[in-house]
């Protein structure tokens, strides 16, 4: 079997090229944020690069999702290293107004590229790319500016908006446990938008707590089949406690 | 100057509308007050759209998790029974409509129940987050907010000026002044703040609400 298991944040994304489509996991809390694979990212340099994220980054600055308000890693650092072309999202802006993000002010000057996805349709438009379903009419949206250029249907007596499947080059992902095989377990609110993105992309990488060897991990707790999963990086000092 | 119920009141009139047995998702600011008010005797299991449902209170600082913390980042605690999903879950329990209630703020809602809460054309963007699938997928919707901005604007309209989160999704609205349904046939005033009069509440309102017959003073 191939080897997952990589040394290092850096070698685990070293071959990023510019232009690429990457999926970065996590609802925007710190502990489900692979912070290290961002920041390797960031180091790694890859320009032009379209996001697939939840948020655009700015609430780890600002320390919303964190224990005592301790600022953490997010998007925005990738931002502010002008790496960012597009991002394809639900949360673009700050979660407060009066300190806007870095994304924000790059979008608000012209200079980045931004598509609204309400945050079950961007999970689903996940999910579908993931399973190699096409596209789906969902309800969410329609009759707002969602709704501008998107073929409609009348289905079960709902307006419903056509939505395509988004796929992804690379996915930079969180979670709590992997074996060497790639099997995954989360703690807490971990899952979030990690366990769907996992399944979406050419090369899924794991920033994970632990490492295990196979069998010591319960295949009944298994959450993410090793089956999605290349590569894996163990980060132990930042072990969730 | 009249007195205005405060956030943490609106946010306790607002937890009086959960039955007991119902699965409720709280917006962020006085929505998510109200999970502290939850009437004795009803079991309310609360969802939060990061993944995790039948969370409990904030538990005291060396209890905390990072990772137990809801979508608002306010640390819960664990409550037998508690389960945690991932996304595309989550949403599926929003938008297929196995969430009974959602409690939400708004910046605007018209006569008909449309609501708009992501963004005001100044700003130039905003955030949709879950408010979209929250707003037309859970059972029913509760806006909790001030009557008027500080600056005194309506926001109880006949038509919303802000771009849309949903339309005709909101069934009652709990302000710092009045609880107001929505009907087929209009708005309808069931309640006023101690001291707020029908016509003091009117003025603040554009559209032309009808009155209950069974109007009260708001119970605090």
């Amino acid at each position: 079997m191939k080897n997952k298991v990589f040394a290092s944040f850096r070698e685990a994304v070293a071959d990023i090229p510019d232009e690429s489509t990457v999926m970065i996991g996590g609802f925007g809390h710190a502990a489900d944020k692979p912070q290290n694979l961002i920041r390797a990212l960031r180091d790694r340099g890859a320009k032009g690069l379209t996001m697939i994220v939840n948020g655009a980054g700015g609430s780890g600055s600002l320390g919303i999702g964190s224990l005592g308000g301790k600022p953490f890693v997010d998007e925005e650092i990738l931002v502010a290293n002008r790496q960012i072309k597009k991002a394809i999202c639900s949360v673009p802006a700050s979660l407060v107004t009066s300190k806007p993000s870095a994304f924000e002010k790059q979008y608000l000057a012209g200079q980045v590229e931004l598509e609204y996805v309400p945050q079950g349709t961007l999970a689903e438009r996940i999910r579908a790319g993931g399973a190699g379903v096409g596209a789906f009419y969902t309800p969410t949206g329609a009759g707002t500016l969602i709704e501008n250029g998107k073929e409609k249907r009348v289905i079960d007596g709902r307006e419903m908006l056509l939505e395509f499947a988004l796929r992804a080059d690379y996915a930079l992902i969180k979670a709590w446990c992997a074996d060497t095989m790639g099997n995954l377990v989360y703690r807490g609110i971990m899952r979030s938008f990690n366990a769907i993105m996992a399944t979406a992309a050419k090369i899924t990488i794991v920033e994970v707590e632990r490492i295990v060897a196979p069998g010591e991990m319960d295949p009944e707790t298994v959450v993410t089949p090793g089956i999605f999963v290349d590569r894996i990086v163990e980060n132990p000092r930042e072990a969730t406690p | 100057m009249k007195e205005r119920l405060d956030r943490q009141t609106i946010a306790l009139r607002v937890a009086r509308e959960f039955e007991d047995g119902a699965v409720v998702n709280l917006g962020g600011g006085i929505p998510a007050l109200a999970a502290n008010f939850v009437p004795e005797g009803r079991n309310v299991t609360f969802h939060a759209e990061n993944g995790v449902l039948g969370f409990g209170g904030v538990p005291t600082e060396d209890e905390q998790k990072p990772y137990y913390l809801g979508a608002n980042g306010i640390p819960f605690s664990p409550l037998p029974g508690m389960s945690f999903f991932n996304h595309a879950d989550s949403f599926a329990m929003i938008r297929g409509g196995h969430i009974d209630a959602s409690v939400l703020g708004a910046l605007q809602v018209s006569e008909k129940g449309d609501l708009a809460n992501w963004t005001f054309p100044e700003r130039g963007i905003g955030n949709i987050g879950g408010a979209m699938d929250l707003a037309g997928g859970c059972g029913r919707i509760i806006v909790a907010m001030e009557h008027t901005t500080p600056k005194g604007q309506l926001k109880i309209l006949k038509k919303c000026s802000y771009p849309l989160t949903a339309a005709h999704c909101v069934k009652l609205i709990v302000t710092d002044i009045a609880v107001i349904h929505v009907t087929p046939e209009g708005l309808v005033l069931s309640e006023t703040a101690p001291g707020w009069t029908v016509e003091e509440v009117q003025a603040r309102t554009e559209p032309k609400m009808l009155v209950s017959p069974d109007l009260k003073e708001i119970e605090l």
